[in-house]
């Protein structure tokens, strides 16, 4: 009984929590967008614009789900859906605090990467099923996209697992304990590319949720709108929140793995999920902030980034931390 | 080797410029002008649809209903009505009537407009549900309280009304002769006849 209702609160804390972030970080990055290009961005629905995320979402609701003559109707169909289940099954290893976390996995990393990787299958679903030239470009271009990416992810990925010696997401915030020093991102002592390979872990993350200047699936100037071209209403509604949760993951997960999660960076301040949100949140903010500031990169231009930079120092600092682990 | 680690470091200082002019502009204020709750103060010289101007010494227009501004319109879009009132001097402008909807704004009335009484208006909030909405009565947007009477001079009234009087004299002097005439004809007819008769 207990346990059921263990269960029934993390997943309306989960659902709440996920809501607010879809709804209010569209403001944030329209705010943001708008102030950088000395705009004021949305400001007319409620103070500083805040009902705007209500009313995008009402108007959203009631338009009509059209299926194009020529889309693959199941396909078509279950695209966006398929888009939004990953996003919200992953918070379930997301640790916000000390013992903050609503299941208890040990090998959570390992799940973090497994359902990643579905959802770039939504969007070749997406991609394939519109039945459109525009976004059977933009799905096949996701893919070597997110293939690219995840590999020097993944190698990043596995550097942190051989320092904490753990894949369960708590224990990798725990063994940072102790001040900002001790964080991943500076633990020169285990290899000096340790910054660089937060630096590449991040970019990854960025390309994984396909936003500038990573969006090669959706290029507006080049593909309509990619992928969800021919989506309409709740459909586009769907992958947009999808896109703004993968957000929130794949910056959770940096904080995780390279700053420390819920640590304080000063061992006298006390721990706790305020950390968390408070590393997550810069995190996004730069996201934000980087999108509105780089232009899209060319499809060579991004395939070659990974293959010869991020790739090579990731591995490079793979074996680094090999051998200073086995060296000191 | 060496240029791929240059290349690498140029590229992030160039990113790391990109991120702080952004962050610069984001700390700045908006400049964009809030429309509907702020709007520009149009210059004197934009060129807005016609209008008719107001003579600060008369108070009113200084058209004279010459009606040059209509025949030179290109799309016919002016119309003016005029009517006579005894005691002022040439004609009255009853009514000048812009038809903005195939106005081309090509500014030949004004251009040859004598007494120079119209101009272009700074009006450019020109938004409306409707046709009519567009066929503007310039005298009416001159004078929105009510079109003043226009002064009556009493001397031209006098000689006005002298010259009527003469005239309808000298009509009524024609009509008469023309009369006389006419019985005269009759009598002569009847006389013609009878003539005809015996013959």
């Amino acid at each position: 009984m207990d346990e059921l209702i263990r269960l029934l609160s993390y997943f309306v804390g989960i659902a709440a929590f996920l809501g607010f972030n879809l709804a209010y970080l569209g403001w944030v990055e329209r705010k943001g967008a708008g102030h950088i290009q000395r705009r004021n961005g949305p400001k007319e629905v409620g103070p500083y614009g805040l009902l705007q995320p209500l009313a995008d979402g009402l108007k959203l609701m009631s338009k009509q789900l059209v299926v194009p003559a020529a889309a693959d109707k199941p396909l078509f169909m279950c695209a966006p859906v398929l888009a939004m289940v990953p996003a919200v099954l992953l918070f379930v290893v997301i640790p916000f605090g000390d013992g903050l976390v609503p299941r208890q996995f040990n090998s959570g990393l390992l799940m973090m990467f497994a359902f990643a990787s579905v959802a770039v299958l939504s969007i070749l679903m997406a991609g394939w099923g519109s039945g459109n030239k525009y976004s059977l470009i933009a799905g096949t271009r996701a893919v070597s996209q997110n293939i690219a990416f995840e590999i020097p992810m993944l190698i990043t990925a596995i550097t942190i697992v051989m320092i904490t010696g753990t894949l369960d997401l708590s224990e990798i915030v725990r063994y940072q304990d102790g001040g900002f020093w001790r964080w991943n991102i500076f633990r020169l002592d285990k290899s000096i590319l340790m910054p660089a390979s937060f630096l590449i872990f991040y970019i990854c993350s960025m390309a994984e949720t396909n936003r500038a200047p990573f969006d090669l699936g959706e290029a507006e100037s080049e593909l309509v709108a990619g992928y969800h071209t021919e989506y309409g209403g709740m459909g586009f509604g769907l992958f947009m929140m999808a896109e703004y949760a993968n957000l929130v993951i794949g910056c959770s997960l940096t904080t995780i793995l390279f700053l420390g999660g819920w640590q304080s960076p000063f061992g006298i301040l006390p721990d706790g999920p305020h950390w968390f949100f408070l590393k997550m949140y810069f995190l996004v903010w730069c996201f934000v902030w980087m999108r509105w500031t780089f232009p899209r990169v060319t499809l060579w231009g991004l395939l070659n980034l990974s293959w010869k930079y991020l790739i090579p120092f990731s591995l490079v600092n793979l074996l680094l931390t090999a051998l200073f682990i086995k060296v000191f | 080797m060496p240029g791929y680690i240059k290349d690498i470091i140029n590229s992030l200082k160039s990113l790391a410029i990109g991120l702080e002019i952004t962050n610069r502009e984001f700390l700045k204020k908006p400049i964009t002008l809030q429309y509907p709750h702020e709007a520009l103060k149009m210059t004197p010289r934009y060129r807005g649809h016609i209008e008719l101007y107001k003579n600060p010494e008369t108070g009113t227009h200084s058209c004279i209903s010459c009606g040059m501004c209509a025949s030179v319109c290109p799309s016919n879009c002016i119309t003016i009505n005029s009517r006579k009132v005894p005691g002022v001097k040439g004609k009255v402008l009853s009514s000048y009537i812009l038809n903005f909807t195939t106005c081309s704004l090509c500014g030949q009335c004004v251009e040859n407009c004598k007494t120079g009484s119209i101009g272009f208006s700074n009006e450019y909030n020109l938004a409306g549900t409707n046709k009519d909405d567009y066929i503007f009565d310039l005298l009416k947007r001159l004078h929105p309280e009510g079109i003043p009477e226009p002064v009556v001079d009493p001397e031209l009234l006098k000689q006005e009304e002298e010259k009527l009087a003469a005239a309808a004299q000298k009509a009524a002097e024609k009509k008469a002769a023309a009369q006389k005439a006419a019985e005269q004809a009759s009598t002569d007819a009847s006389g013609e006849a009878t003539a005809e008769e015996k013959s």
